[in-house]
């Protein structure tokens, strides 16, 4: 049902060889993780995912951020978070490391943030905790008058150790805590998760919970396509949109409560199957919802559309290059905004999405606006899916009882999509227990091209920009 | 865009009324709220959101309160950008080593008389996360709480209720008793 697992224990040259691939756009970086005295590498190639581990017994390993820029932030969170040097890493900043996980009463040293030189500009710090309600991170803007000549994000504030509360917790426990790294997709973590769980122990769920499993996935991600269309004209002061997006992201959540028991569907999924069925009553709830939905989208496009002042904001703004999509692999709506043609549904074409008809929007245009517009057309994709999902939901079983899961040592990864793109996940096992689960987040990608995007904009399009990316602190920060 | 606003004043509200004072079985209340500050602010509070280490499941939540259904401003509630200008700190996560002094300087930023409410179970002793060297376990570890609202992520009519026990002091003895 997923792709194949492949890894391979390579020394430096094979290491060496892989930065080459990356480096000329042959291959695509999905993640770059450690364990103590491993550094591994997931690459996506033609042929799949492959996962090359290096082990490095003096703590050292060649940087693979000095050839390929996307690694340079995910080797400095290995260097932070197990101690493994990337030599000839170009940023050697500490990253989630703020120092403060020491002694108290040494206080953390200043972040050395990049040097700027030049007369006129002038620096506007922002955060971590910012006007809005939204997570906590720190944006320093250098301006020249109101144009942003560079925008450097630091991260790492909402860190809760998750690598390591994963490390050596029964499967129940790491299934609660997959399902809270990053909130919004809640699903789409468990489902990660317990997709990487049963291929490594060869579990074949249900094939209900496999269907149940994509209409939770496509309920998600309709809630969340909603409620960031409603906040991107939100912060081009157009309210009229957020007012009725909310409206409708409401009621997805409260049919997602119907049908599921929880308004995020949070500890649904679960390695095994799904842990809440669908009853007549759902099933009328959801048909009612889609129902609604279909009458309701169409206008409030034509009004996206219409409303010249809106378009007036969106369109040209926080544009990012195909060429830098490309070579960051980024997933999602910014991938898909500006021609990577790139979604893990269709890459991996887990079930059920193998047997479902579904298009992969994607614009070129890299700007808000084409964020905003794979957003729409994702929400009209997910209602199809939806329309699909329901009259053919199998019969039988949901789950696998917990107690029938095997013990034994093994390993598995997934890649599955999540509403802000794609999402890998690394898991090993042993004795019923994680011994290593590593994930990443879309965002890891995204929040790069964030800087790239502002520059050259003004201050006050920021937001704007920020919420047509929509990245995940917490996925990010783990 | 006319037909649209047309419709929306066509349209009845589609406010809900508000959740019961007395079902707050969904919050806790750490110790009798100061009266005279309540009568000071009387039924209008001004609310400063603090992201401590969640996982975001809160504050989309908190952010639902918003929406034309629970309509948080019909009470007299409001969110505000900086915490100069708020009565309540609504504080959700397990208070990250990371984000323990940016929270400890927005709380000294907030005038007296403030309450400080802790929403969501990591908020309320570290939740899933109360393991972690990374995690100091639940805002009560930094600061003293007001008031704790349950759930993982609590509804937004917990939310509701919850923050209404703040100015009405006879669902609040009801909390405590529960």
């Amino acid at each position: 049902m997923s792709a194949p697992y492949r890894r391979t224990v390579v020394d430096a040259a094979g290491w060496d060889a892989a930065a080459d691939a990356m480096e000329a756009g042959d291959t695509t970086l999905l993640s770059l993780w450690a364990e103590i005295g491993c550094v591994h590498l997931a690459v996506l190639d033609a042929e799949g995912i492959e996962i090359l581990s290096l082990p490095c017994p003096d703590g050292y390993f060649p940087s693979i951020g000095r050839r390929h820029p996307p690694a340079i932030r995910l080797e400095r969170a290995v260097r932070d978070l197990f101690g493994l040097e990337p030599e000839g890493l170009p940023d050697p900043r500490p990253w989630l490391d703020h120092g403060r996980w020491g002694d108290e009463a040494v206080p953390a040293a200043a972040y050395p943030f990049l040097p700027v030189e030049g007369e006129a500009l002038h620096q506007i710090p922002v955060g971590p905790v910012h006007a809005g309600i939204i997570e906590p991170g720190h944006f320093r803007f250098t301006c020249d008058g109101e144009t942003v000549v560079r925008l450097e994000a630091r991260l790492g504030y909402v860190h809760k150790g998750i690598d390591r509360l994963l490390a050596g917790a029964p499967l129940a426990r790491a299934t609660k805590i997959a399902a809270r790294v990053s909130g919004d997709s809640t699903v789409a973590y468990a489902l990660g998760f317990a997709q990487a769980v049963e291929q490594a122990w060869g579990l074949a769920p249900p094939l209900r919970a496999v269907w149940l499993r994509a209409v939770m996935a496509e309920l998600e991600r309709l809630a969340h396509h909603l409620g960031d269309w409603g906040a991107i004209c939100n912060d081009a002061a157009f309210s009229l949109m957020l007012a009725h997006c909310g409206v409708l992201r409401e009621q997805v959540l409260r049919t997602a409560a119907t049908c599921f028991g929880h308004r995020l569907m949070m500890d649904r999924v679960v390695p095994g199957g799904v842990a809440a069925d669908l009853d007549a009553a759902g099933m009328a709830a959801l048909q009612g919802l889609i129902a609604m939905l279909r009458a309701r989208v169409p206008p409030l496009v034509k009004l996206y559309d219409d409303t010249a002042s809106l378009q007036d904001r969106t369109v040209g703004t926080g544009r990012v290059s195909p060429a830098l999509v490309a070579q960051f692999g980024a997933g999602g709506f910014v991938g898909r905004a500006a021609g990577r043609a790139f979604d893990a549904r269709r890459a991996t074409s887990y079930a059920p999405y193998d047997g479902l008809r579904f298009e992969v929007p994607v614009l070129q245009a890299g700007d808000v606006n084409a964020r905003v517009w794979v957003r729409i057309r994702e929400i009209e994709q997910s209602l199809s899916l939806l329309e699909q999902l329901l009259p053919g939901l199998p019969a039988g079983p949901v789950r696998i009882p917990p107690e029938d899961l095997p013990h034994g040592p093994a390993e598995g990864l997934a890649l599955v999509e999540a509403f802000r793109g794609d999402l890998f996940v690394w898991v090993r096992l042993e004795a019923g227990q994680v011994q290593r689960c590593h994930f990443r987040d879309a965002s890891w990608f995204q929040w790069p091209l964030l800087e790239a995007a502002i520059e050259g904009n003004i201050v006050a399009d920021f937001p704007l920009c920020n919420k047509s990316f929509n990245c995940s602190y917490a996925g990010h920060d783990l | 865009m006319r037909r649209t606003l047309l419709q929306g004043l066509l349209h009845r509200p589609l406010t809900e009324a508000a959740p019961r004072a007395e079902e707050t079985a969904a919050v806790e209340l750490a110790h009798a709220l100061n009266t005279a500050a309540q009568r000071k602010l009387g039924r209008s509070l001004s609310i400063r959101e603090i992201d401590a280490g969640s996982c975001n499941g809160c504050e989309l939540e908190i952010h639902a309160l918003n929406n034309a259904f629970y309509d948080l401003e019909r009470f007299g509630l409001r969110f505000v950008a900086s915490p100069r200008h708020a009565d309540v700190l609504l504080v959700t996560g397990p208070v990250t080593q990371n984000m323990r002094e940016a929270l400890e300087r927005t709380v000294r930023a907030t005038p007296d008389p403030k309450w400080v409410v802790a929403v969501g179970a990591c908020a309320r002793d570290g939740g899933v996360f109360a393991r972690s060297p990374a995690c100091l376990g639940g805002v009560a570890s930094v600061m003293p709480v007001d008031l704790v609202i349950h759930g993982c992520p609590p509804t937004p009519i917990d939310l509701l209720r919850g923050l209404l026990t703040l100015f009405a002091p006879g669902a609040a003895g009801r909390a405590q008793s529960s």
